[in-house]
């Protein structure tokens, strides 16, 4: 890739970032939440793409990662009168080392075990937010106290409840989540992430340790859900044990695919396209989570690479 | 109660437990021996049979056990069907590739289960059992029905043994696990052996589901937790190996019967899944799998 194309790319990344910027602009009330949320889940589905759609591993227990960031940030909040900050710093981690953790276990079957055993991993951390209901209060949850509301910047005081703050810090979050894939998939770690999606066992007898670099993308893609569960927790100021159910972890493969797996940007337009998709359905009927398993039986029939993989195939092969 | 007579109604919870398993998982097995697929929508198969029995049982018949034999004959026809036409419809144009594959059953998942709430409702119902038998033992009482269970899944269990090892289509079957091209070269029709065990697979959970209806309630999410359950039977047993499954199937119903009744269900639940995970640090491939090469 040159370095023309290499800018042209980035303005398009910063491009998109900026336009979300302006869209709170227009945004009646309502859809100003929800764009806040969705900008949250796009972080997780960021995180999510990592590992399926670079180093083309498919987890479907992605929700343990997104709500062990939502628990260690919530509980250590709630019970330990952690602040804000250092709650979330810590959930990033704590995300990034369960799923280190999960990766050492997990990498050592391939193909479909990898995704079984992902999927009931993410069961047992789902179970473990009900079996531990003193302190989780399980599927009811617990609501933040006041107190983690706000806190306190270089002197800047930053309050929570308030909807403007919350669409920055969200932009924010999914600005950094944007530029930290961007630059990782165009350096020689995504390389070797893409090297080991297109033919582990050359990439194995070229001399790489393909265990290391899998375990690699799935620690930076754990952890990156985790910031997205964290930063949902403190600020919608709500944990609860639905964030860790089978559900969450079908979302980011959804959101993924239909935005194109493999493209920095695909699961941020995915998870936009999606959630505004079952939020019309779900008016209509009770049974929304139809329009999931519509829409993913089409993709994978007629459009298993997804709107920007399409676009990426035709016109833009420059996206990265 | 004292410790023993516990111990022994436990195990008899686990073993009824074991026996459907046994029939769900060895479904999914045969699914991914012959196909080398997952099908993720094996637990919906399992409700859908469930959710056709209640329907037999109160819209047809008014005698339980009638319905109940309607049911057992019914449900797995009309599951079979339905698995067919999926097969048919969906797994076939993306040529069961194992990653598609997944995905798309994971679309069928939804839409059989949302399908479900749209006809069936959101409530969980009942199906009286076939018959009312108590059995006394010196401590307690046992639901003669739950026996009969134990004693229908053996059976079943027979059919399928004599069915894969000493017909025709187990044959066919055999050859289409072991070489997949081979088995094309000598003229075996592969496309309608995959659409036939792919349904007989779902038969399978759905049988399971008819027997064990009326001791657990029909709810349209009822197909999630045997689902996950015949996935940690299959992975322990090693995918795709018949003795494997049957053997793991025994060892997690025992085992979730016990803790579940001496400590939690949910306890129970983290506790087979860690099973999971330690095996898989020992042997990767299963207890009974082969490692592949």
């Amino acid at each position: 890739m040159t370095r023309a194309t290499g800018r042209k790319s980035l303005v398009l990344h910063l491009g998109v970032v900026a336009l979300l910027f302006l869209l709170q602009f227009v945004l009646p009330e309502y859809h100003h939440l929800t764009v806040t949320r969705i900008m949250i889940l796009a972080v997780f589905a960021l995180g999510y793409n990592v590992l399926f759609g670079y180093t083309g591993l498919l987890s479907l227990g992605h929700a343990m990662f997104f709500a062990c960031g939502l628990y260690a940030a919530g509980l250590t909040v709630y019970h330990l009168g952690w602040d804000v900050l250092p709650a979330f710093l810590f959930a990033v981690a704590v995300a990034g080392a369960a799923a280190a953790a999960v990766g050492m276990i997990a990498l050592r079957t391939t193909g479909v075990a990898f995704m079984i055993v992902t999927l009931m991993f993410s069961q047992v951390v789902y179970l473990a937010t009900l079996y531990f209901s003193r302190y989780t209060r399980g599927d009811e949850g617990l609501v933040l106290p006041a107190r983690a509301r706000s806190f306190e910047l270089v002197g800047i005081h930053v309050n929570l409840a308030d909807p403007v703050t919350r669409y920055y810090i969200a932009l924010g979050l999914l600005a950094a989540g944007i530029l930290v894939v961007h630059r990782l998939v165009r350096s020689g770690t995504g390389r070797e992430w893409i090297a080991v999606r297109e033919n582990e066992s050359r990439t194995r007898m070229l001399g790489y340790n393909t265990f290391s670099i899998k375990l690699k993308a799935l620690t930076v893609s754990g952890a990156l859900s985790g910031a997205a569960g964290a930063a949902y927790a403190l600020l919608f100021a709500y944990v609860g044990s639905t964030f860790a159910s089978i559900q969450y972890s079908i979302d980011a493969l959804l959101f993924t695919l239909l935005g194109g797996a493999g493209t920095v940007l695909g699961p941020v337009l995915g998870s936009f396209i999606m959630f505004y998709l079952i939020d019309i359905f779900s008016e209509y009927t009770t049974a929304y989570l139809l329009a999931t398993g519509v829409v993913l039986i089409l993709l994978i029939l007629y459009f298993s690479v997804g709107i920007l993989g399409t676009l990426r195939r035709k016109w833009l092969h420059w996206l990265p | 109660m004292d410790l023993g007579p516990f111990l022994l109604l436990a195990s008899l919870e686990g073993l009824v437990q074991a026996a459907v398993l046994s029939l769900a998982a060895l479904g999914l097995c045969l699914v991914f021996g012959v196909l080398r697929v997952v099908n993720v929508a094996h637990g919906e198969f399992y409700m859908l049979g469930a959710v056709i029995a209640w329907w037999i049982s109160y819209a047809l018949f008014s005698h339980p056990l009638s319905g109940f034999v309607a049911a057992l004959i019914v449900a797995p026809v009309l599951v079979g069907g339905v698995a067919l036409a999926s097969e048919r419809l969906v797994l076939r144009r993306i040529g069961h590739n194992p990653e598609a594959t997944i995905v798309a059953t994971i679309g069928m998942l939804y839409v059989i289960q949302q399908g479900v709430l749209i006809l069936f409702g959101p409530d969980a119902r009942s199906i009286e059992p076939p018959f009312y038998f108590r059995i006394d033992f010196p401590w307690f009482g046992y639901s003669g029905y739950k026996l009969s269970v134990i004693l229908m899944a053996l059976g079943l269990l027979s059919v399928l043994w004599y069915v894969i090892s000493r017909t025709r289509l187990g044959l066919v079957m055999r050859a289409t696990q072991l070489d997949r091209e081979m088995a094309q070269a000598f003229g075996i029709p592969v496309d309608r052996v995959y659409g036939t065990v792919f349904a007989v697979g779902a038969m399978l959970a759905a049988v399971a589901a008819v027997l064990i209806a009326p001791i657990r309630q029909v709810h349209y999410l009822m197909g999630l937790d045997p689902l996950l359950m015949s996935f940690i039977v299959v992975i322990i047993g090693g995918l795709g190996s018949i003795r494997g499954t049957l053997f793991a199937a025994l060892l997690i119903g025992m085992s979730d019967g016990i803790i579940s009744m001496f400590f939690s269900p949910t306890l129970a639940k983290m506790v087979s899944t860690l099973l999971v995970a330690l095996v898989l640090i020992f042997r990767p491939e299963g207890l009974f799998g082969r490692r592949e090469p």
